[in-house]
């Protein structure tokens, strides 16, 4: 470690203003503070400064994400041994889940990080940290399958038309992650649809799959009307079912969730009022009751697909969420609410949590500005009195 | 005055400039971003964008020489109405025109060739230009700027018909064998918001080589 810093030392004065690579000082400056914490000194004013700056900010979603892709790793092992009809050993399914997962991770971060880098020396600015999170988001958000130049385009696009046009990390609109899976879903739409891609190997049609084995996913069962095919509240909680990679297992979001909660970073207004609002819609259905997909409990509607996942890692992004109190409240109301809505009522988009919260990202400023009007409103009310 | 025009060559370097500024510094899309629904409305493949443009080229051209002819006889207070009625009449003869003779596109254009009468192109190069310009010069005027719009009409469609299909002018260009690989067309930018998005890369670029255009 000391060498690391001695040797980072004697060739930084080649980076700073004057120096042979100054060009790429931006380069140099990520990949020292990625290495080292940043040295940086307050140098006007009196300002307290906390440790938790947006590297360990990001750190920490990072380490919260670790639970759910260990077992998307298994699990994608899992279902294709399962679809070919082998049993081995769960080192056997981990490793190759492994094998189909890590391309997918080193893909997004290779990609997304290189727009990064270039935009950062163009501009001139620091490379933020902020991509650390979306590279890790969106492998866990696409289903295996989805080919690796897939991968990478859509990381490109959501990079650049998802945040560095807005001016980079924490001006974005919209949450880059999902702007990546948005796009390989209107882009793609055979490798993000149907039911043979959720399982590696699946759709190559020389395999050969153990009769009766269908790949589908909860979610597309529950729009087939196939309600009786979906499994039960226990095992769509342990997440060992075909889905998304990092969505599938309950336990592991939960476990996710109270990382993010317990160290303050993720928002638990959001997260909770999400779930409310994921609730209330599919009691409101059970009420109508018009179609099998309306009569399915609340519970099992919450466990099934993305929807968690969704809500502890995608609504509570500090960025694109409402930035009000109040506005976090109804933020999150919504996003769960249309979820539900899109889900049921319209089965060609399955997974309505994705467009549920982009659509309420568009909506987020125009909720905190009425908030933020409504405070003032209350509060002139108050004055108003004494200045007559 | 008048003597002095008349000395003017037809192809005075100033007239040529009618011709060719609005391919880049004043083009009606990217700096007066007119003409943009259309723009995203038939970009999906080269063909129908190529007439659409020629369209939009004629129309422009011939209302802009007809009513900086009529221009000293229009009363201010109903030159649009007197605008309108004439853009409306050479629409109908452009559209007419193509129902004639290419069918296919211009039942691909659909309702666009008939709200070229909306375009903005047209009304603001008439108001702009026409109302204060002599027939020649507004004539250029119209020209140049219709191929202003077509260019980069032209240009979205290749990107969006390249991407979106794998075709250029219809013709299959990215061969079988990538398809096989695994490669698959972009189904995205067939759809109205990779137009947009499309158009505003072009902006994007353009403004970056040209900094005068950057507003402050």
């Amino acid at each position: 470690m000391k060498s690391l810093r001695k040797y980072l030392d004697k060739i930084k004065p080649n980076f700073q203003p004057g120096g042979k690579f100054q060009k790429f000082r931006s380069t140099f400056d990520a990949f020292e503070t990625f290495l080292f914490v940043p040295n940086h000194v307050t140098k006007k004013g009196s300002h307290i400064r906390d440790y938790i700056d947006l590297k360990r900010t990001m750190s920490i979603v990072v380490m919260a994400l670790m639970p759910a892709l260990l077992f998307g790793m298994w699990n994608v092992g899992y279902q294709h041994y399962l679809s070919v009809g082998q049993t081995v050993t769960f080192l056997e399914q981990f490793w190759f889940g492994f094998i189909a997962v890590f391309p997918i991770v080193v893909v997004a971060y290779v990609s997304g990080l290189s727009v990064e880098f270039i935009f950062a020396q163009i501009r001139g600015h620091e490379v933020n940290e902020g991509f650390l999170v979306s590279g890790m988001l969106i492998p866990l958000i696409m289903p295996v399958d989805t080919p690796l130049w897939m991968i990478a385009v859509a990381t490109i696009f959501a990079v650049i038309f998802g945040k560095e046009v807005f001016g980079g990390t924490g001006m974005n609109i919209f949450n880059p992650a999902l702007l990546a899976r948005a796009f390989v879903f209107f882009a793609y739409p055979a490798k993000i649809t149907g039911d043979f891609i959720w399982i590696e190997g699946l759709s190559d049609k020389s395999s050969k799959i153990v009769d009766g084995f269908s790949g589908a996913t909860p979610l597309s069962q529950a729009a087939n009307y196939a309600v009786d095919k979906i499994p039960s509240d226990l095992t769509l909680f342990l997440g060992n079912i075909p889905g998304s990679i990092g969505e599938t297992s309950k336990l592991a979001i939960l476990i996710g969730a109270a990382i993010l909660l317990l160290s303050g970073i993720g928002n638990w207004r959001i997260m909770l009022t999400t779930v409310l609002g994921g609730l209330f819609m599919s009691l409101i259905f059970n009420l109508v009751g018009a179609n099998p997909y309306m009569q399915i409990s609340p519970i099992t509607q919450l466990l099934m697909g993305g929807f968690l996942f969704g809500a502890v890692f995608m609504a509570t992004d500090p960025v694109t969420a409402a930035q009000t109190n109040t506005g976090k409240y109804i933020y999150g109301f919504l996003v769960g609410v249309i979820a539900i809505m899109v889900r049921v009522f319209n089965p060609a988009y399955p997974e309505g949590m994705m467009l549920s919260i982009l659509l309420m990202n568009a909506f987020a400023p125009l909720i905190d500005h009425y908030v933020v009007e409504a405070n003032i409103k209350r509060r002139l009310k108050r004055i108003s009195p004494i200045q007559k | 005055m008048s003597t002095a025009s008349e000395k003017e060559p037809w192809f005075s370097k100033q007239n040529l400039k009618l011709l060719t500024n609005p391919l880049n510094w004043e083009n009606p899309i990217t700096v007066q971003v007119l003409g943009i629904c259309s723009a995203l409305a038939v970009t999906v493949q080269i063909k129908p964008a190529i007439v659409m443009a020629l369209s939009v080229t004629v129309v422009t051209a011939f209302a802009n020489l007809i009513i900086s002819s009529l221009r000293n006889t229009i009363p201010a207070r109903i030159r649009i109405i007197v605008q309108l009625v004439v853009i409306a009449a050479l629409v109908i003869v452009v559209d007419q025109l193509l129902k004639a003779y290419v069918y296919d596109v211009s039942k691909k254009l659909s309702v666009f060739v008939g709200l070229i009468i909306t375009n903005c192109i047209l009304m603001g190069r008439l108001e702009a230009y026409a109302m204060a310009n002599k027939p020649w010069k507004s004539f250029l005027d119209g020209i140049g700027n219709g191929l202003g719009y077509g260019l980069i009409l032209v240009t979205v469609a290749f990107i969006r018909e390249l991407t979106g299909s794998g075709k250029f002018f219809g013709m299959k260009i990215i061969p079988q064998s990538f398809y096989d690989m695994g490669y698959a067309d972009n189904g995205l930018m067939i759809l109205p918001p990779m137009a947009l998005i499309t158009i505003g890369v072009i902006i994007w670029i353009h403004r970056s080589r040209n900094k005068a255009l950057i507003e402050k």
